[in-house]
Order: structure tokens, then sequence, then C-alpha cells
């Protein structure tokens, strides 16, 4: 199910933005209905409550995005916790092991997580 | 590597380092550590991207170190990366000493491995041991070694703690004969990596090169740069290129995963391992510190109000009492220049020796500048300790989303910081700051709206012209300038970001936000005068050598010949008037011959800057005392006295130097009037009019593209004052303004025109070595300009159409200034869909699923 969603390239966030449009409130969901929304067909780390734990699944990313958040940790099989957003509600802030990372939204919605 | 260094049994007497690591593992402190040269250190984010060398002695082995650009992998995607990679194949080092952060092992350990992989004698620095410590890490060293298979050895950077120990393994190490490549087990992988490593293995020219196994698990990976290597050494070998595609293929299909990610898994898995093994944390679990502090500084309500207050501290700290400081400063550059005038060849009557009035313009200009150095030292402690401290990477995080909106990135709050976002700072440091931004797009974006702030050297200029036409409503120009240069700088960097650097390359906002550091008062000072020391030399270099060509065209052609000789005459008759008024004084014996006089005039004038520089009682006393010990002869006719001669002998001197400044006044105005700097400002009367720039502040304006603080300087000679009228400039300005018609609707043209001027050509410089294009550097100078005369142009022709006045034109720009502004961002808003984010509370009923 994840072929589905083509690869961004650097340059091109406005997709990853516009995925996470509808999804509502911060409460933690299942890819089933995300897919009845018309939305990304997996969970994203875009969709994760604060102060709730996931693991990466896979990165949705290609070249040097992916390699910048693989550089931070942000491997797949890795437990990350999200803990808060900006103020203005982006980017987030995930903490991973001891070390705290931020990331926008339109990246976070790239990362297919699975919980924990 | 043992292909790399055959037949090399003796000790080896030169030695090639090179360190790797990430940013900010301390890989900078590390360096000068070790080479103990005080070296220009990594002030600015990434500025280890420049190759910087150091070197020591270690017992008789000579040893060069490198400091590689930090990187966190050494893949081929980011230019640090490839410089990094490219070093290491071309160069071979003898040792690559691996800088890690104690306190985050984990995510380092890629790295090590990569390196390993590659088959460099790895020697592991762990740095930041008293920082894992804090964090309560304890580190099992020996297990550590051994799992890694090379030397760890424990340091703090900061400190200078482990230094020998650190030199000792490096020279232990080169001595060592082999290298093995280190293996990583790939699991399901690793019989493909396998295969390829021994295709690659049969090529000489290539294992020549690079590790056979490291570069199977690139070829796996995909990774361009070992692709290309293998097309360049062994053209004839791109089929393991293909079979390498292939395989990595084969593998996603089987096991739903690729193949990079699979490696990645695997080298986090290890690592991870030796994490758990090597490392015992004694507060897994417990928040950390630095966290529990961001529940309060990043608090959604709390965070702005906290920066807030940041920035008025930093402004109330640098600007404010920084200008205090500079009464203190002050004087000593103005005795500076004094004792330059006393060295220089001595003033002429009329005309000076080319020397001595050339070098007085040079320190004049360079006094200028060099006035806010207080400022800056103050400024750049302030803005290190943001950075030390780790609250910089938390100002990003909150700022990220605006200035996303406009093209920009979170990163490059620490620019426009330094640039003066709030009334003072240097775009130079400004844009060299933007090495850090990885966004390509949002960089330049950066660089080329980065001088619209408002510098230091902009405020002269205003508080001139406000002082002129707003002393009532001063501080509301001045709110009214400081934003409305930010609003313009988002605008353009949001116009730029749509149009000319549209196709330019982007990268995310991914960053860490470390941990809560104490700044070491030996960092921040180093930083401090590090990027002080950069803006003296901005003084030292570009301005004077531009203040020169400034000087060359405001001083030729010259007077015409007649003119010259008239004002001769003047003086000759000036003179005799001062003789005959002399004449039977007891005086007179003195200024016997024309030398004498001159002398005397140029002995009373420096008397004159003396006294006025001199500050108390006592000051000015030890002054005359000066005078009176060198000049025993001039001396009655400096300072007043009961003798009846004396006194007249003072006021025929005091006559005759206030004609000769008269003269020279003239002339240094006629002079300008027909310079070339002049005939250029009337040249472009034609093309100003409409922003009702007359040619006097043409040429002040053509000045300040040397240094912004001339414009000023220029504005003073320009409107030089008659000799005993004393006014200052503003009513000079003012007066002389008034006459010929100017209103405060002219000043608001200058103004806005000024905060939207080109970068001084210091800066330029700085764009042109960011940006590695002169095209770009071009650019910088020629939009600002286009910019700025069409909005000067534009608001003092409408507002000279409905006759508003100054302040309502101001304002009325301000406002629709921030309309668009608001327009801008919030249809972004719209057309992206970005408004309603998850997670922000506003949108809390969006929700349709629970």
């Amino acid at each position: 199910m994840v072929e589905t969603l083509p690869d961004q390239g650097p340059g091109e966030q406005q997709g990853g933005q516009h995925r996470s449009q509808h999804r509502g409130q911060h409460r933690h969901r299942h890819g089933q209905s995300e897919t009845a929304q018309g939305a990304a067909p997996f969970q994203s780390l875009n969709d994760i409550a604060n102060n709730t734990s996931c693991r990466i699944r896979r990165l949705h990313t290609k070249g040097a995005i992916r390699q910048r958040l693989l550089d931070l940790g942000l491997v797949p099989g890795v437990a990350v916790t999200m803990i808060r957003c900006a103020p203005l509600a982006d980017p987030l802030e995930v903490r991973i092991g001891d070390s705290f990372i931020t990331l926008r939204r339109a990246e976070a919605a790239q990362i297919e997580v699975t919980d924990v | 590597m043992s292909e790399t260094m055959p037949e090399e049994t003796a000790e080896k007497t030169r030695l090639l380092v090179a360190l790797a690591g990430q940013q900010n593992a301390g890989k900078s402190t590390l360096f000068n550590m070790l080479t103990g040269v005080k070296q220009h250190i990594a002030n600015y984010p990434g500025v280890t991207v420049d190759k910087k060398s150091g070197s020591y002695r270690e017992d008789k082995t000579f040893v060069e170190i490198v400091d590689l650009p930090g990187t966190y992998s050494l893949t081929s995607f980011s230019l640090e990366e490839r410089v990094a990679r490219k070093f290491l194949l071309d160069e071979r080092p003898d040792v690559v000493v691996n800088v890690l952060d104690a306190s985050n092992l984990r995510r380092g350990l890629y790295m090590t491995f990569q390196l390993l992989e590659m088959g460099y004698p790895v020697v592991v620095a762990l740095n930041m041991m008293d920082v894992a410590a804090r964090h309560g890490l304890d580190y099992d060293l020996s297990l550590l070694e051994q799992r890694l298979g090379v030397p760890v050895v424990p340091v703090v950077g900061r400190k200078g703690t482990g230094r020998e120990a650190l030199r000792k393994a490096i020279i232990a190490r080169a001595q060592e004969q082999e290298t093995v490549p280190a293996t990583l087990n790939y699991g399901k992988l690793e019989e493909a990596v396998a295969e390829i490593q021994a295709s690659l293995s049969a090529c000489p020219e290539i294992v020549e090169i690079a590790s056979a196994r490291w570069l199977a698990v690139k070829l796996l990976e995909g990774d361009e740069g070992a692709e290309e290597l293998i097309r360049k050494q062994r053209p004839d070998q791109t089929a393991v290129v293909t079979r390498a595609q292939d395989l990595a293929q084969a593998f996603e299909a089987i096991e739903d995963l690729t193949a990079s990610d699979h490696i990645v898994t695997c080298r986090d898995h290890l690592a991870g391992d030796i994490e758990t093994t090597c490392v015992t944390d004694h507060k897994k679990g417990k928040t950390p510190l630095s966290e529990r502090i961001d529940r309060f500084l990043l608090n959604r309500w709390l965070a702005p109000l906290f920066l807030v207050l940041t920035v008025w501290v930093i402004y109330e700290l640098s600007i404010v009492q920084g200008y205090e400081l500079t009464k203190i400063t002050w004087p000593a550059l103005a005795w500076a220049r004094n004792f330059i005038a006393d060295l220089l060849p001595q003033a002429g009557f009329l005309n000076d020796p080319q020397v001595r009035a050339m070098g007085l313009w040079m320190v004049d200009s360079a006094n200028t500048l060099l006035n806010y150095v207080p400022i800056f030292l103050i400024l750049f402690a302030l803005i290190a300790i943001l950075e030390d401290s780790g609250y910089m990477a938390r100002i990003a995080f909150i700022l990220d989303r605006i200035l996303h909106r406009f093209g920009l990135h979170g990163q490059s709050t620490l620019p426009f910081i330094l640039a003066g976002v709030f009334a003072g700072g240097c775009a130079v440091p400004g844009v060299m700051s933007t090495k850090g931004i990885p966004d390509q797009r949002a960089r330049l974006a950066t660089i080329l709206t980065v001088p619209f702030m408002n510098c230091l050297a902009k405020v002269p200029l205003y508080t001139l012209l406000i002082n002129i036409y707003f002393v009532e409503t001063k501080g509301l120009i001045l709110f009214y300038l400081s934003t409305i240069t930010v609003i313009a700088a988002l605008l353009v960097a949001k116009l730029l970001s749509v149009s000319v650097l549209r196709g330019m390359e982007t990268a995310p906002f991914v960053m860490e936000l470390p941990h809560y550091h104490t700044p070491t008062f030996e960092g921040v000072l180093r930083r401090s005068v590090d990027r002080t020391w950069i803006y003296i030399k901005k003084v030292g270099t570009v301005v004077v050598a531009v203040a020169a060509v400034v000087y060359v065209l405001l001083q030729y052609p010259g007077l015409p010949e007649e003119h010259e000789a008239y004002y001769q005459q003047q003086a000759e008759v000036a003179i005799a008037d001062f003789h005959k008024s002399l004449d039977g004084n007891k005086y007179a014996a003195v200024v016997a011959d024309y030398d004498a006089l001159v002398s005397l005039v140029n002995v009373y004038t420096s008397y004159k800057a003396r006294k006025l520089n001199a500050q108390g009682k006592e000051a000015s006393l030890a002054v005359d005392e000066r005078f009176k010990d060198r000049y025993p002869d001039f001396y009655p006719f400096l300072k007043r006295s009961r003798d009846k001669e004396g006194r007249a002998a003072i006021r025929a001197l005091k006559t005759l130097a206030t004609t000769r400044k008269t003269l020279r006044r003239e002339m240094k105005e006629e002079r300008i009037v027909t310079s070339f700097l002049g005939q250029i400002g009337r040249g472009l009367e034609p093309v100003t009019q409409f922003a009702n720039f007359d040619w006097k502040i043409n040429v002040a304006l053509l000045s300040s593209f040397a240094a912004r603080e001339s414009s000023v300087a220029t504005l003073g000679v320009l409107f030089e004052q008659d000799e005993g009228e004393n006014k200052t400039l503003e009513e000079r300005m003012g007066n002389q303004q008034k006459e010929a018609g100017y209103t405060a609707l002219m000043a608001v043209s200058i103004m806005l025109f000024f905060a939207l001027y080109p970068p001084c050509l210091a800066t330029t410089i700085m764009v042109r070595v960011q940006t590695h294009s002169y095209l770009w550097m071009s650019f910088s100078i020629v939009f600002p300009t286009i910019l700025g005369l069409t909005v000067s142009s534009l608001v003092y022709s409408l507002g000279a159409a409905l006759s508003f006045t100054g302040l309502e034109m101001m304002t009325a720009t301000y406002f629709f200034l921030l309309g668009l502004l608001l327009l801008v961002a919030f249809s972004g808003r719209f057309f992206r869909g970005g408004a309603l984010r998850p997670g922000s509370p506003g949108s809390g009923t969006v929700h349709s699923v629970s």
C-alpha cells in the first residue's frame, strides 16, 4: 500500500502539507480511517498526539531529505515520542532516545509509523 | 588500509590526520585543542566547509591536521559530505580521528561505521565526556574499544582534557602496519554485499582508491558518487553497478523494504546494540533537564513572550548600553586622529599636501566605523551566548513557521539578528552566518534580504533626518523604519523565492534541538572577538579602499586655475592684514617668514582641537602645558594672558585662522561641486527627481555605497557651516533645505530609499564569497537600487500629489506594506492548505473521525 505515494524530490513539500490538511485533531488514528478520507494511506508521524510514542516503519522520501532524516536518527525501527509543536503549530518536536529533533509537518507526514 | 601504505616500515615522520565528525560534536574545539594554535574557530554554523588545517610536533613526528566539514555521514547528497569524502579518498590521511559526542553515541556511530568500512585507521575521540557524565551516562571504554576494534580516547575539548592521550593514540595508530576494513553484518543483504565486493576486489584500479566492501554497500544503497567513481576508474566495469541495482531491487521485492533502508537499519541496530552494552544510563527514563526547561520556554503561550524578552534584553544591553560605552571610547579615537594628524606632513595655508588630506580622510572614515566596536563586542557576545546555550535553535523552532511562509528558513533567524533586525548590527557577519542554512533557496533569499536590516551604519542618517524633520515623532518614525525593513525583507524574500529563486534546491527544516549548555566565558569571548574582528577587517580593507576611491572622485578634477589664483590672492590679503596688525608687536618676530606663519596657524588649529577633545579642567590644563613645552615661541599666540601685545597677537591670529577656514571651505565646496562624484550626482538628477533627490543627496547616497556611515560624513561636508556659526548638521541641513523647498516628505523618501539601499561594498563582497557568483553579487546591488528608487519615487510623488505630510505618508506606507504582508501570509496559508493544522488548538473543531 505504500507504493501509491509518489516519492517527493526536494523542493516539493506541498504534497505533504496537503495530505495532512483534513486530519483533524491531534488524536492518534489508524491507517484505515485515513484511506477512507482520501488522505495518505498510512499513519504518519504527523498524526501522532503529544506525549505518544510510535515506531518508524518507513521513510517515504528520497535523496537529501531522506538522508537528513536518517542522519538525525529517524531510522526505520526506531521509537519516537511526540513532544510538542511550535507556537504556530509547525514545526514539531520529537524525542528519539535522549535527543530532541525538530521537523516540519510536511516531512513528518512522509514518515510512516506504527504503534509501539 | 593495507593497500594504501605498502612498503612503509620505518616510523613515519610526517602524518596527515583528518578530523571527521558531526557539527555539534565539538570538532572545531578539538581541532584547536590538538593544534594548540589559536585558529579561526567554527564561529558560524558550518564554517568548517572551508578546509581548515593546523599542525603540531609530537616527539619527532610532524602532524598535520585537517578539519573536515562537519557531517553526519559520508553520502554524496550534500556539498559538505562530498567535500569530506573527496578528501578522504584523494588524500588518504594516515589516521582519521572520528570525533563523537559522548552524550549521543548511537547517532555518532553511523559515521564511525562508514569510516571503518572505508578502511581508514580510525581513532575515536569521545568528546564532551563531562556533558555525558552530567546526563548520567557511564561508559565502559574498554568494552567500546573492543567492540569497535579501534582506540577510544575520552576527551573534553572545551577544557583541553585528554589532549596528550589523543596525540599519543594518533601516533600509535599511525605506526600500526595494517588496517583491515571492518565488516558490518548486513543480514539478509549480506549475500549481495559479498557478491559485489568480490567483483570489485578484482579491479585493482578501484581497490586502490576505496575499500571494496564500502563501495559494495554504497552501490547497493544507490549512492551516485560511488557509481560515478566506478565509471571513472573502470568504464568497462559498469556492469557491477547495474548488478548492484538489480540486487537491491530484488531485495526490495522480497522483503518489502528498500535495500538502503535495510542497510541503515542494520547500522542503527548495531549502533544501538553497542550503546546499550557499553553505556549505562543512570538517568534512564527521567526527563532531561533541557526538556523540563523547554516546557516553559517553548510553551505555546510563553514562548513568544520569552522571545520578545530576549530580543529586548539584547537590544537594551548592546545598543543602548553600547552607545554609552562609545562615549568612553570616542575620545581615544579622536586622540588617535590628532596623533596621526601630527605625524602627517604639515598642512599648507590653503592647499594641504595630498598625503595629509587623504590620510586624514581615511582616518576619519575608519574612525566613524571603529566607533561602533564596543556595541559589536557586546552584541556578538550576547548572540554567542544565545548560540552556545542552545536557545538560538529554539528561536529557529519558534519562528520557522513564519519564515518558511516567506521562503526563508528557521535558521535565517541568526543572520537577521546579526544584521540588525532590531536596529543595530552589521550585514557582513549576517551574510556570513547564512552558511549553516541547509536549504539553498532559503539561504539565497536570506543572503539577498539580510542587507535590508538596519545595520548600525544606517542609523546616523535616520537620526539626522529625524532630528530635522520629525523632532516630535522621533519614536514613531524609528519604530516604522525598523519594522518596515523587516516587512520589506519578508516580502522581498517571498517575491524572490517565487520568481528568480524558483528553481533552486530546497531542503527540509530538520534539526536537533541541542541540550542547554552553560556558555563558557572563554568561548563567548572568543566568538565575540572573532566576529568583531571580521568587522574591523572590513573597516581596515574594503572601507578604507573605497574611501580612497570616493576621496579621489570628490577631489578631482579640482579647481580651475583662475579660481585657484583668486583664493591665493585672498589668502595673501589676509596674511598681509595679519602682519599689519602685528606691526610693532614684540611677538611679530616669531612669524617673520611664511613657513613659520603656516606652522603657527596649524599649531593653533591643533591646539583648539586638543582643547575641545580634552575632558575636564585638568586635561585642558595638561594640553596647555604640553603646547607650552613644545612651542614656547608660539605659546603667547595660543593662551590668553595679561600681556597686552599677547592679546593683540591672539586676536590677529584668530582673524587669520577664521579667514583661512572660510577660504578652505569655499574651495572644498567648489571642488565637490565640480568633482566627478558631483557631476555623477547631477547626472542622476533626471532619474532621482521623482524621489526628489537633488545632487547633494545623490552624492551622499553614492558615497554611502562604500560604507553607509559615509552618507552622513559626506552630507556634513556638503552642508558645511560658515565659521563661527557653530550649528549642528541638523540645523544646517534644515535651513538650507527649507530654503530649497525640501520637506519632511522628502526625508521620508530618502529614509525609505536608504532602508532598501543596496548592501555596502563589504557586504556585496561577502555575498560574492557566500554565493560564489558575481551574478548574484550584481543582483544584490541592482535589484535593491531599482526597488528603493521605485518605492521612494512612488511615495514622494503620491505624497506630493495628495499633499500628505511626511508623517502621514510614512504611516500610509507602513500600513500598506503591513497589509501586503498579511495578505501574502494568509493567502499563502489559504491556497496551500496549511491553515488548518492538526494539533493546533484552534483547529479542534475540524476533526471528523475519532
